[in-house]
C-alpha cells in the first residue's frame, strides 16, 4: 500500500491538463441524461463501469506504461485482479477501499487530480460489479459486430424495415410516440437535398404530391379498409420510385461524393502560406463516378489507398490514389522537403485512422495513447505502410488525365503543334527577314524625355502614392510586403516609343531609398504597360545600374523570382542610395496618344518596394536600343543551321507569337492540354524506406534501438496481419475492410446516419475510442454495419458493401420519413432528439446553399466534373494571404456551376463557404459544424452571386407565369424555392412587400433598372420585373430556404 | 424581456423563470417554437446565464458586480520576445554564446531548436523605467508613457508550443479547434450593450492573418450568436455589407421585415428555435449596415486623437484598429480582439530580430500606449480591461536561421493588463536569471482566463455551458484567479 501511495503522489507533478480535461469531458458525457439513478441490477462493464474507470483512473493506471503509476493498470482484467480487485468480494478489494477513503492520502482519485470524489452512485456501481464477478469487456467499438436481434414492437404497422424496429422499440420503452410522416412537399425536398443536393423542379414536386397524397389524387378510392390499403400502396410506390430516381441521378454522386471529399481533404491548392493552385479535379471526377456506380465500399477503399499496387492498374485506379496526395505541400523557400514529406505521411496515417477507424491516433505519434489501446510503436507500424512512396513535398508521381476521362470518355488526340501546321517553315523564314531589318538600331535620333501626366496612381495594397511637386510619386509607408503600383497617365506623344522609370531618393525613405527596404533597396519584378486594355510589348529594358543577378531584364519575364534591384558589392564604384533609371522600349511604337496604364509589380522579399519614382516617355527609342530582344536579335543574326537549340526555340516562339495562324494552332493545342491535368498519385519506391519510431514525434529522432519496423495494423481493432513479408498498402486496405474489422463498417454507417439525422448514433463520430460517446442505439448501429458488410439478405438489389443499398434502407424507413416539427412534449424527455421521435431540421451545407439557390433560379449549369471554376467573389478576399490569387470570374454557364466545383484555395476559401462553416480542408473533416450568423444573412442578401440568382429566379417566374398575375407569380417563386404553396400568412407578407416595392419602383424606373441584369430583359416592365427580383430575394433569404426540414 | 431575464440569473429554475416563459408565450405572440427554444436555453448549470431566446445578446448580469464591462484584447500574434522588450537578463548577456545549462533543458521541447543552440543575450537595450521599476526595451518608447498605468505579468506560462494550438489555448482554454473563444464566453455570460454591432468583434492587421484563423474567435458549442465577427480594414468593413444597387435603405427595411415575417410564420408551424436565431441574425445584419460604416468613419475623430494613435486616415493599420477598438467599446461592444502579425522572430526572412522586429514593435508601440491613455482620459479605462500579449514567449537560446532569432518558449513570458479592475503600475511575476522559467508569481493561461472572467463578474467555475452531457467552461478544469493583481 505504501508504494502505491507514494507512486500516486509523485504522479501529480506531471499531470497533463489537457488530457485530464478530455477525461472530464467523457466522464460527464457518459453520464448523459438517459442514465438511471440507482445502479442497474445487471452491471455491464462497458456501459456502467468503464466510464468511471476511464475518466478517473486510466490516466495514471491505464495503457501508457510510461505514465503508469505504482505499476497498476485498471484497463485490463489481469492488471486489476492482480492488485486491487477481488472478484465477488468488494469489501476485500482495495479499489473500493481507496475510492471510499476519507483520508486524503489514501483517497483515489487523489485530491490533487482535482477530479473530486466518486459519487455514491459510481461507488455503488463498482461495488456491484465486483460482487457480480468483476468481469471485463473490451471497448464496445472494438468488439466484433453483434448479430443484433430485431426487437419486437407494439405498433407493427409503423415498421417499414428493421431500422424502424430498433428506433420504435426504444421509443415505446420510453413511452414516446413517433412523429407522423412529413407531408409530400417536405419529403420530396428532403429527399432531393439529401440525395442530390438540388431542389426538385415544380413539376417533380407537384407530380410526387399528387401520387403520394391520397387527398391530392384525382380518383380517391371509396372509403374503407381496402381502399386505404390501396392508397397506402400507391403512396409507397410513389415514394419508392422517387427514391430510386434520386439514387440513380448523376447528382447523387456529386452530393455523396462531396461528403467523401471532406474526408479526403480535397482542395484545389497546396496549402501553407504560398498555397498555389493545383489540379486534383480528376480525383474529384473519380469519386463522383465511383459513387454513382455504387462501387462497393471495400473496393472503393482498396483503390484509393492502394490502386497503384493492384495488378495492372487502370488509370482510374491510379487516380483513386490521389486520395492521399491531397496532403499539403509547402512551397516556401528554405523548407526542408524531408520534413514536409514526413508531415504528409503523418497526415495520411491520421486521415486513414479517422476515416475508416473513427480513431484519433495522432496522440500516438508522440507517445502511447493515454486512453485508447494504440501504442507509440503501432502508430509507426501504420506509418510504415505510407512511408514508401516516391513523393517528397512538391515532387512526386503524376498521371495525365483528360477532361471526362474518369467518366468513361475517350480523350481526343491533341491537335498538332503549330510547327507541324502547313506553311509554318515558309512563313517563319519570311518573318525572320522582316525582323532582321528591325534589329538595326531603333533610332539614332536624340531622345527627349517628357514627364507623364498622371491621371490615376494607386496600389493594390491601398498604400497611397503621393504626387510631389517635381512630378514624382512617393509611396507612403507600406502595409503590404508585396505590392503592385498602377499608374494611368497621359503622354500626349505620338508615337510613344519608350518609357523611362526613374527611381529617386527621398528623406522619408530608409537610408534615403530609393527603395523602401531597410537598406533603401527594392526589387521590381515586373513592368507592364497597356493602352486601351491592349498590352504593349516591352523589349530591351536597360538600366544605368543593376545589382548582380538582379538585372532589369528580369522585369520583362513572367518569373516573380527575377527582377531589378540596385544593391552594390563591397568594391563597387556604384552607389545604391542614389537616383537610378531604367528604360523600356516598346516593340511597336504606340501610334495613339491616349492614356496608358503602367504596372510596377513587387513580388519578391518583404517590403522591397520602390519608394519614390517618376515616369517619363519619349517619341523615339534611345540610341543603342533595338526593338528586338537582345538575345533574339543575336539568334536571328545566326544562320538557322548554326543556331543552338535554345536560339532556335527562341526564334520559333517569337515567330509563333507574331504569326496569327501559328498562334491559333498553339492556342488550340493549349486549350486541349488545359482539358487535361497531371494529377498527383501514389507510387511505391523500388527500395522501401526504413521506418523507425520517431521519439516524441520528432522526425529527426528515429528510435534506432527499436529498429526498423514492418508495417502493421492496430491489434486492438482486428487481428494482426498474418506473418508475411512485404506488407503493402493493399494489405492495409484489405485489413480495413476485412470481416474481422468491426470499426470500418460501424464508423462508415454512423457517418451515413449522421448526414440523414443531423448527428450520428455515436455522436462523437470522429472518436470511436474509449473517450468517445457511446452509441444511442448500439444494436441498430451493429445491424446497419452488418447489413452493410454482408449485403441484403433478400437478393433484390445491392451487393455487400453497397452504399446505395444502405441509403435506400435509411430513407425508406419510417424513422427517416417523420416530420421534423419540434414537439413540446419531448422538451423534457428528449430535448436533443437522441431517440429520434422526429426528424431533425438542419441547415444545408455551404455548397448546397449555393446549389439550392441555383437550382431554384434555373441558372444552374448541371455539368458534372472537370476543372474548378470561379464564380464572382467580393474584392479583398486575399488581403490577408501571403500571395494574391488569380480570380477572374467565369462568364457563361461556368459561372453557375455547383458549389463543389468552385476553385478552393485553402488559405483563402471562397467567402460563402467559410461563412457557412466549410473547413479549409487542410486536414480530414468528418463533420462540419452548423452556425447561424448575421454574416450568413448578409451573404445571401447581398453577395453578387446571390443577387444574380434572385434575378434569375425572377426571370424564371415571369417566364413560367407569363400573365401579369402577381399572386400566381409569387406562389410560383415560393414553390420553386420551398416546393410547397405559401400559407395565407406567408402569401400576405410576400404580396404586401411586392406591392409596396412595385409602387415605389414604378415611380423610379432608374432604380428598377439597377435591380435587373443588363443582359437579358424579361418580358415585363422594369418595375414589375424588379419587384419580382426583390420578392425572389426575400424568399431566398428565409430560414426555410437554406434548411432541409 | 431582458430585465426579467436578468432577474432570474441566480435561480433560473425559480417561478420567475416559469412566469417569464409564460409571459413570453402569451405576450410576445410567438408559438411553440419559442417555448421549445426557452427550454433549449434552459441550462442545467445553476449559475449559467439564462438567455432570452429572442435576444441572445441582450445584456445580462454576471454572478457578482463586475469590474470590467468590456475587454480589448491586443493579440500579438506570433509571440513577441519578452527578452528584447520586457525581461532584462544581465546573466543571459554574460553567458551569451555559451550552451545553456543542461539542467534547464531537461524534458523541454522546442518547435525548431535542434539542441546545439547557444544562449542569446538581449539584442536590444532595456532600461528600468517608471515607479514600478519595469524593464522596458528601447523599441517600445511609447510604452514608457503607460509603464505605471498597466499591470505587468512577467510570469506567464502556457502548455503548447506551436502557434495554432497555443493561440487556441489562450483563446479557448483548449489547444484544438472546437471550443468557444474567450470573447464568446464573455458575450454568452453578459450579452452585449450594443444592439447594432456584434457583441464580439475581431480586427486584424499586419502582413497576414493569424495562424489558426477563424477557430480563434469561434463560438464552439455555444450558440453561434456569440461568435466573433471580423471587421475588415479595406473596402466594406464586413463582407457583403452593402445592399445591392437599386435598393434604398427604406426598401431594405421592408425586405428585412418581410423576411422576418416569413420566418416567424414558419417558426409558428415547425417550432424550431434555430429560426428565432435566424430572425435575430437578420435583424443584426440590417443594423450592421449602418452601424458598421458609422463605426469606421474616423472623420469623427479629432486630429489630435489621430496623431496620438498614429492613425493615417484611410490606411489600415494596427493604430487604426486600436482607435476602432475604443470606438467599439464606446458603442457597447463587449469584447474586441485585435490580431497583429508577425511577431514570430525566428530569424528567417521577414521574421528576423533586426529590422523585422523593429518594424513590428513600431507598428504597435505608439497605438497600444495611446489606447490606454485615451481610454483613461475618456473615463473608459476603469471598466475596460485591456490585454496585451502573444500566445507564448521566446527562448533564451538563439535560433540559427538566416539570422539569429529566438524559438517558441512556453515556460516564461510577459503580458500586460490595464484598467478593468487590475492594479496599475504593478509588476507581478519574476523569472530566473536566464529567463527560462518563472520563479515567482506564475500565471498560467488558465489563470489569466479565470482572472479575466472574474473581472467581468464571473466565477470561472460556474460560467458553464452544458454540451454532450458535460458542463464546459473556459478554464476547463483548471484556473485560479490571480488575486495579487486585483485592484
Amino acid at each position: 500500500m505504501q508504494s502505491l501511495q507514494t507512486g500516486i503522489r509523485a504522479s501529480e507533478v506531471g499531470v497533463n491538463r489537457q488530457v485530464i480535461s478530455l477525461a472530464m469531458l467523457v466522464l460527464l458525457a457518459a453520464g448523459c441524461g438517459l442514465c438511471t439513478a440507482a445502479p442497474p441490477d445487471d452491471v455491464r462493464f462497458n456501459r456502467d463501469v468503464r466510464p468511471i474507470l476511464s475518466n478517473n483512473c486510466f490516466y495514471c493506471h491505464g495503457p501508457d506504461p510510461k505514465h503508469r503509476e505504482a505499476d497498476l493498470r485498471l484497463d485490463t482484467s489481469d492488471g486489476a485482479l492482480a492488485m486491487v480487485v477481488v472478484p465477488g468480494r468488494p469489501d476485500k478489494s482495495p479499489l473500493i477501499e481507496r475510492v471510499t477513503s476519507h483520508d486524503d492520502d489514501m483517497r483515489m482519485p487523489p485530491p490533487a487530480s482535482k477530479k473530486g470524489r466518486l459519487s455514491d452512485q459510481q461507488i455503488a456501481i463498482l461495488r456491484r460489479w465486483i460482487e457480480q464477478g468483476a468481469k471485463y469487456e473490451g471497448h464496445w467499438s472494438f468488439l466484433p459486430l453483434a448479430k443484433a436481434e430485431e426487437p419486437a414492437v407494439k405498433n407493427e404497422a409503423w415498421v417499414k424495415n428493421p431500422i424502424d424496429r430498433f428506433i420504435l422499440a426504444r421509443l415505446e420503452q420510453e413511452g414516446i410516440v413517433p412523429s407522423p410522416e412529413a407531408d409530400a412537399a417536405t419529403l420530396i425536398r428532403r429527399l432531393s437535398l439529401d440525395l442530390t443536393g438540388l431542389l426538385p423542379t415544380p413539376q417533380e414536386a407537384e407530380q410526387f404530391a399528387s401520387e403520394f397524397s391520397p387527398s391530392l389524387r384525382p380518383s380517391v378510392s371509396p372509403s374503407g379498409n381496402e381502399g386505404e390499403t390501396e392508397s397506402q400502396r400507391d403512396s409507397e410506390k410513389a415514394y419508392a420510385a422517387l427514391v430510386e430516381r434520386l439514387l440513380n441521378s448523376p447528382h447523387y454522386g456529386e452530393r455523396w461524393g462531396r461528403h467523401w471529399l471532406d474526408q479526403a481533404r480535397y482542395a484545389d491548392s497546396s496549402g501553407y502560406s504560398i498555397d498555389s493552385e493545383r489540379q486534383m479535379w480528376p480525383y474529384r471526377d473519380w469519386v463522383i463516378q465511383a459513387t454513382n456506380d455504387d462501387m462497393p465500399f471495400d473496393r472503393f477503399t482498396i483503390e484509393q489507398l492502394a490502386g497503384d499496387l493492384l495488378p495492372n492498374p487502370n488509370k482510374g485506379q491510379l487516380v483513386a490514389t490521389a486520395f492521399h496526395r491531397n496532403t499539403l505541400i509547402n512551397e516556401e523557400g528554405g523548407t526542408d522537403p524531408k520534413q514536409f514529406r514526413h508531415e504528409a505521411v503523418v497526415d495520411r496515417v491520421n486521415t486513414t485512422a479517422a476515416v475508416w477507424l473513427g480513431l484519433t491516433v495522432g496522440c500516438a505519434q508522440c507517445h502511447t495513447h493515454k486512453f485508447d489501446p494504440i501504442s507509440h510503436r503501432e502508430y509507426y507500424e501504420l506509418f510504415a505502410f505510407f512511408n514508401n512512396t516516391t513523393d517528397v513535398n512538391n515532387k512526386g508521381a503524376t498521371v495525365s488525365v483528360a477532361r471526362g476521362e474518369m467518366f468513361g470518355q475517350i480523350p481526343e488526340p491533341p491537335p498538332p503543334p503549330p510547327e507541324l501546321v502547313e506553311g509554318f517553315a515558309q512563313r517563319q523564314a519570311a518573318w525572320e527577314k522582316e525582323q532582321l531589318a528591325l534589329v538595326a538600331p531603333a533610332s539614332t535620333l536624340p531622345v527627349t524625355w517628357h514627364p507623364l501626366e498622371y491621371v490615376e496612381a494607386g496600389t493594390s495594397s491601398g498604400t497611397a502614392l503621393k504626387r510631389l511637386e517635381d512630378n514624382s510619386l512617393l509611396a507612403a509607408s507600406p502595409i503590404a510586403n508585396h505590392d503592385a503600383y498602377r499608374i494611368v497617365a497621359k503622354t500626349g506623344l505620338k508615337p510613344l516609343a519608350a518609357l523611362r522609370l526613374r527611381v529617386l531618393t527621398h528623406d522619408s525613405l530608409p537610408k534615403q531609398g530609393p527603395g523602401r527596404a531597410g537598406n533603401g533597396n527594392f526589387v521590381l519584378t515586373k513592368v507592364t504597360a497597356s493602352a486601351a486594355g491592349n498590352p504593349l510589348k516591352l523589349v530591351s529594358a536597360r538600366a544605368d545600374h543593376e545589382q548582380p543577378e538582379y538585372g532589369v531584364a528580369g522585369t520583362l519575364d513572367d518569373d516573380p523570382q527575377t527582377g531589378w534591384a540596385i544593391n552594390v558589392g563591397p568594391k563597387s564604384q556604384a552607389k545604391m542610395n542614389a537616383d537610378h533609371e531604367a528604360v523600356f522600349v516598346l516593340a511597336t511604337p504606340l501610334a495613339a496618344d491616349g492614356p496608358i496604364e503602367i504596372r510596377l509589380l513587387h513580388e519578391l522579399h518583404g517590403d522591397y518596394l520602390i519608394g519614390r519614382f517618376a515616369l517619363e516617355a519619349s517619341e523615339t527609342a534611345p540610341p543603342g536600343t533595338t526593338r528586338v530582344d537582345k538575345e533574339l536579335a543575336e539568334a536571328l543574326a545566326m544562320p538557322p543551321e548554326s543556331r543552338s537549340t535554345k536560339q532556335a526555340l527562341l526564334v520559333r516562339d517569337a515567330f509563333i507569337a507574331a504569326d496569327p495562324q501559328a498562334r491559333a494552332a498553339k492556342a488550340r493545342r493549349e486549350a486541349a492540354a488545359a482539358k487535361a491535368a497531371d494529377v498527383m498519385v501514389m507510387k511505391e519506391l523500388d527500395q522501401p524506406r526504413e521506418t523507425y519510431i520517431s521519439l516524441r514525434g520528432d522526425f529527426l529522432r528515429p528510435d534506432k534501438d527499436v529498429g526498423p519496423l514492418s508495417p502493421g495494423g492496430l491489434k486492438a481493432v482486428a487481428p494482426a496481419f498474418p506473418a508475411q513479408a512485404g506488407r503493402t498498402r493493399v494489405d492495409l486496405a484489405k485489413w480495413l475492410v476485412s470481416p474481422e474489422n468491426p470499426l470500418t463498417p460501424r464508423v462508415t454507417m454512423n457517418r451515413v446516419w449522421m448526414r440523414y439525422f443531423g448527428r450520428g448514433l455515436v455522436e462523437t463520430e470522429e472518436d470511436f475510442g474509449t473517450q468517445g460517446t457511446s452509441p444511442s442505439h448500439p444494436e441498430l448501429l451493429d445491424w446497419l454495419a452488418m447489413e452493410f458488410v454482408t449485403g441484403p439478405k433478400s437478393n433484390v438489389q445491392g451487393l455487400p458493401w453497397s452504399m446505395k443499398h444502405m441509403h435506400r434502407l435509411i430513407v425508406m424507413s419510417n424513422t427517416y420519413r417523420q416530420s421534423s416539427k419540434i414537439r413540446p412534449d419531448l422538451a423534457e424527455k428528449d430535448p436533443r432528439n437522441q431517440l429520434l421521435a422526429r426528424q431533425e431540421r438542419t441547415r444545408v451545407e455551404a455548397e448546397i446553399v449555393r446549389d439550392a439557390a441555383l437550382s431554384a433560379s434555373g441558372l444552374l449549369d448541371r455539368t458534372i466534373g472537370g476543372p474548378s471554376v470561379r464564380p464572382p467573389q467580393p474584392d479583398g478576399v486575399y488581403a490577408f494571404t501571403q500571395t494574391a490569387k488569380k480570380w477572374t470570374p467565369d462568364t457563361g454557364p461556368a459561372r453557375y456551376r455547383r458549389g463543389m466545383y468552385t476553385q478552393f484555395f485553402r488559405s483563402a476559401p471562397y467567402p460563402l463557404f467559410t461563412t457557412f462553416d466549410a473547413p479549409d480542408f487542410s486536414t480530414v473533416c468528418t463533420r462540419r459544424i452548423r452556425s447561424n450568423t448575421p454574416l450568413q444573412a448578409l451573404t445571401v442578401a447581398n453577395d453578387e452571386a446571390f443577387v444574380e440568382i434572385a434575378q434569375g429566379l425572377a426571370a424564371r417566374v415571369i417566364r413560367e407565369v407569363p400573365a401579369d398575375d402577381s399572386p400566381a407569380r409569387l406562389k410560383r417563386a415560393f414553390l420553386l424555392c420551398l416546393c410547397r404553396q405559401p400559407n395565407d400568412r406567408e402569401l400576405a407578407a410576400l404580396q404586401g412587400y411586392y406591392d409596396r416595392q412595385l409602387a415605389e419602383l414604378k415611380q423610379d424606373e432608374a432604380r428598377a433598372k439597377q435591380l435587373l441584369p443588363t443582359s437579358q430583359q424579361p418580358n415585363a416592365s422594369p418595375a414589375t420585373a424588379a419587384a419580382m427580383v426583390l420578392a425572389s430575394r426575400a424568399i431566398l433569404n428565409t430560414d426555410g430556404f437554406i434548411t432541409r426540414e | 424581456m431582458s430585465t426579467s431575464a436578468q432577474s432570474e440569473i441566480r435561480n433560473p429554475k425559480s417561478e420567475i423563470a416559469i412566469a417569464t416563459r409564460r409571459h413570453f408565450f402569451s405576450q410576445c405572440g410567438v408559438g411553440v417554437g419559442s417555448m421549445a427554444l426557452a427550454a433549449l436555453f434552459q441550462s442545467d448549470g445553476l449559475a449559467a446565464p439564462n438567455i432570452d431566446p429572442a435576444h441572445p445578446l441582450a445584456p445580462r448580469q454576471p454572478h457578482f458586480p463586475a469590474q470590467a464591462k468590456s475587454v480589448i484584447y491586443l493579440f500579438m500574434a506570433g509571440a513577441p520576445s519578452q527578452l528584447e522588450l520586457f525581461d532584462d537578463k544581465p546573466k543571459l548577456r554574460d553567458l551569451h554564446g555559451q550552451p545553456p545549462p543542461k539542467s534547464l533543458l531537461e524534458g523541454k521541447r522546442f518547435a525548431f531548436l535542434k539542441g546545439n543552440e547557444t544562449l542569446l543575450g538581449a539584442t536590444r537595450k532595456l532600461e528600468r523605467v517608471g515607479q514600478v521599476g519595469m524593464d522596458l526595451g528601447e523599441l517600445l518608447p511609447h510604452h514608457r508613457k503607460i509603464v505605471d498605468e498597466v499591470c505587468w505579468l512577467r510570469g506567464m506560462t502556457t502548455d503548447v508550443f506551436n502557434h495554432g494550438p497555443a493561440k487556441l489555448f489562450v483563446n479557448t482554454g483548449f489547444p484544438a479547434p472546437g471550443r468557444p473563444a474567450m470573447g464568446a464566453w464573455a458575450t454568452y455570460g453578459l450579452g452585449s450593450e450594443s444592439r447594432d454591432l456584434p457583441g464580439f468583434v475581431v480586427l486584424q492587421s499586419g502582413p497576414r492573418g493569424p495562424r489558426a484563423g477563424a477557430s480563434l474567435w469561434a463560438s464552439g458549442f455555444l450558440p453561434t450568436s456569440f461568435q466573433g465577427v471580423p471587421l475588415r480594414s479595406k473596402g466594406d468593413p464586413i463582407l457583403h455589407l452593402r445592399s445591392p444597387a437599386g435598393i434604398t435603405r427604406q426598401a431594405e427595411r421592408d425586405f428585412y421585415n418581410t423576411v422576418g415575417e416569413l420566418n416567424r410564420a414558419r417558426l409558428d408551424v415547425v417550432g424550431d428555435p434555430e429560426i428565432m436565431t435566424r430572425i435575430n441574425a437578420y435583424e443584426m445584419a440590417y443594423r450592421m449596415q449602418t452601424s458598421a460604416p458609422d463605426l469606421m468613419d474616423l472623420s469623427q475623430e479629432s486630429a489630435d486623437t489621430l496623431r496620438e494613435y498614429g492613425v493615417t486616415p484611410g490606411q489600415p493599420s494596427y493604430a487604426t484598429n486600436c482607435l476602432l477598438a475604443r470606438r467599439l467599446v464606446e458603442r457597447g461592444v463587449r469584447f474586441v480582439q485585435l490580431y497583429h502579425t508577425n511577431w514570430d522572430s525566428h530569424g528567417g526572412p521577414g521574421e528576423n530580430l533586426n529590422e523585422d522586429f523593429e518594424k513590428v514593435c513600431k507598428d504597435v508601440d505608439q497605438a497600444s500606449a495611446a489606447l490606454v491613455l485615451d481610454l483613461k482620459q475618456r473615463g473608459l479605462l476603469h471598466d475596460t480591461l485591456v490585454i496585451w500579449g502573444g500566445e507564448f514567449g521566446r527562448t533564451p537560446m538563439g535560433e540559427v536561421r538566416n539570422t539569429i532569432g529566438r524559438d517558441h518558449h512556453i515556460d516564461a513570458y510577459t503580458m500586460w493588463l490595464a484598467g478593468g479592475g487590475v492594479k496599475s503600475g504593478f509588476m507581478h511575476g519574476q523569472t530566473d536569471e536566464l529567463g527560462f522559467g518563472v520563479v515567482e508569481g506564475k500565471v498560467h493561461v488558465h489563470d489569466l482566463q479565470a482572472t479575466v472572467l472574474h473581472l467581468l463578474g464571473f466565477d470561472h467555475e460556474r460560467l458553464t455551458y452544458r454540451f454532450q452531457g458535460r458542463d464546459f467552461r473556459l478554464t476547463d478544469v483548471h484556473g485560479r484567479v490571480v488575486q495579487e493583481i486585483l485592484a
